[in-house]
């Protein structure tokens, strides 16, 4: 781990490096892991534009998948799914294989 | 050349914004401060200011916009009142914490419930230790040289943290006085240009504002803002001497009103202190009674220093709080009896005026008779009184 900085060698007002965010792994807060039926997904881009953390994965205009190195598994997706097309899933019991997003 | 103008508390400070002419304003209406915009409003509508004005939905809006304004690397003021105050409280944090030299007019207002629209210090009280500096108003000509001082006070760097100019509701902010107002050239060259380093629009070099910090780097924020407040009353001092030289209206942190030779002095903040100067004249006349007002100019950060050293020859010292803390009496009183722990005679606090609950002369010369008592007879029990209550 990289020596912390002194109070001096800080820069004031909580400013630091662009995308230092990226580095702070949300998806280990998670209790609950969203599941998507991508058949039955319509792609209509509701779970992208609401999901806090900017965790839902597009290509080509398409629903990919959830980024569940940032998801913190809130569940809004699932609420706002207008195909009932994500469930969310208590995480302890699903095996590494189910945890696709 | 400076002008001599009718202004009430509002329009000064509305006038000062018009010299300082902000990059940003964002600002919501709330009485006592809702005149203040109108006449703002009434600048940027007519061209006379090239502010960009921003009408928000509420209080807490208008104190983020400021913010995200001021990290953008733009000079950014609002001004608000009481409930409008407290609605901002997250936002006052973020903005000293993210170090943002907001200049913002506080019209001091009574809080709710009940419902009250008039003067007290409940709403500046509350926020004293949001990392705001805080100075208070004696008059409409103190509220305009305050809100010009402000600017630079905040912008220093080795500030460069919030300031709240605070004016008394209505007793000031809707009263018409005669003050002087210099030139806006003399403005102009005395406030300067602000230059932010690191800022939001520099997108060639792009950096995350108001970053997450947990164990490892928070409390060095929090100390380098307890340092920045530290450097503050050099600066406040420094400001205040160089406004007198051009101005011929010099301010310190605190105004002494013929202490030199008081036994009995009266603590406290804004517009009251002109009433308590006045009943010290009365009664050094009709009485003979040696008193003295000790107005405190600067609240945050607290001279508590200076105040130590202008009251050591006091025999006994009242301390006047427009706000009571509920469960320990009044703010002003306990951090001055704490300044001065292990000195220099009695004091007793005196709460009064909540919900602009007027001080009159009476009332005033009352607070020196109840300390020359106390003076004479030993009784300082209780120490905490109110002012005009009905009990």
């Amino acid at each position: 781990m990289a020596e912390l900085l002194k109070k001096g060698q800080m820069k004031p007002g909580a400013v630091a490096e662009a995308g230092s965010m990226a580095r702070l792994n949300t998806g280990t807060w998670r209790t609950y892991c969203p599941v998507s039926d991508l058949e039955k997904c319509n792609h209509c881009m509701i779970c992208w534009l609401m999901c806090p953390e900017s965790a839902v994965q597009v290509e080509d205009g398409k629903k990919v998948g959830t980024n569940l190195q940032y998801c913190k598994g809130c569940g809004i997706c699932a609420t706002e799914c207008p195909v009932d097309a994500i469930e969310m899933k208590l995480e302890s019991e699903m095996s590494e294989d189910e945890k696709k997003g | 050349m400076a002008e001599r103008m009718a202004l009430t508390g509002n329009d000064s400070a509305a006038y000062a914004f018009k010299q300082i002419n902000p990059d940003v304003v964002a600002a919501y209406p709330i009485t006592p401060q809702t005149e203040l915009m109108h006449k703002f409003a009434a600048y940027v509508a007519d061209g006379e200011v090239k502010t960009e004005f921003v009408p928000v939905e509420s209080e807490h809006s208008a104190m983020s916009a400021v913010i995200a304004a001021s990290l953008a690397g733009a000079r950014a003021c609002t001004a608000t009142s009481a409930n409008g105050l407290a609605l901002m409280w997250e936002m006052l944090y973020i903005a000293a914490s993210c170090r943002c030299p907001i200049v913002m007019p506080v019209i001091n207002r009574a809080l709710s419930a009940p419902i009250n629209i008039h003067c007290d210090h409940s709403d500046t009280m509350g926020a004293r230790d949001t990392g705001w500096i805080q100075l208070y108003s004696e008059n409409c000509q103190e509220a305009y040289d305050n809100a010009l001082q402000a600017v630079r006070i905040a912008e220093h760097p080795d500030v460069m943290l919030p300031v709240m100019v605070c004016l008394d509701g209505f007793i000031l902010s809707h009263t018409l006085e005669g003050l002087e107002a210099n030139d806006d050239e003399t403005v102009r060259n005395f406030i300067g240009e602000y230059e932010r380093s690191d800022n939001l629009l520099d997108v060639e070099r792009p950096q995350t504002f108001g970053a997450f910090a947990l164990q490892n780097y928070y409390f060095e924020f929090k100390k380098q803002q307890a340092d920045a407040m530290q450097e503050a009353p050099a600066v406040i001092d420094e400001v205040g001497k160089e406004y007198g030289e051009l101005t011929g209206r010099s301010y310190g942190r605190l105004d002494p009103y013929r202490c030199d030779d008081a036994d009995v002095i009266v603590v406290g903040l804004g517009s009251s202190m002109g009433t308590a100067k006045q009943a010290v004249d009365d009664l050094r006349d009709e009485a003979g009674l040696k008193c003295g007002v000790l107005k405190i100019r600067c609240f945050r950060p607290f001279p508590g220093d200076l105040i130590r050293q202008a009251l050591q020859n006091a025999a006994i010292v009242g301390v006047m709080d427009r706000a009571v803390s509920f469960g320990l009496g009044g703010p002003l009183f306990h951090e001055i009896r704490s300044a001065r722990y292990g000195g220099d005679g009695p004091m007793l606090n005196f709460i009064y005026g909540l919900g602009g609950r007027d001080l009159s002369l009476d009332l005033a010369k009352d607070v020196f008779r109840n300390l020359a008592e106390a003076k004479d007879s030993g009784q300082v029990e209780p120490v905490v009184r109110y002012v005009g209550l009905r009990e």
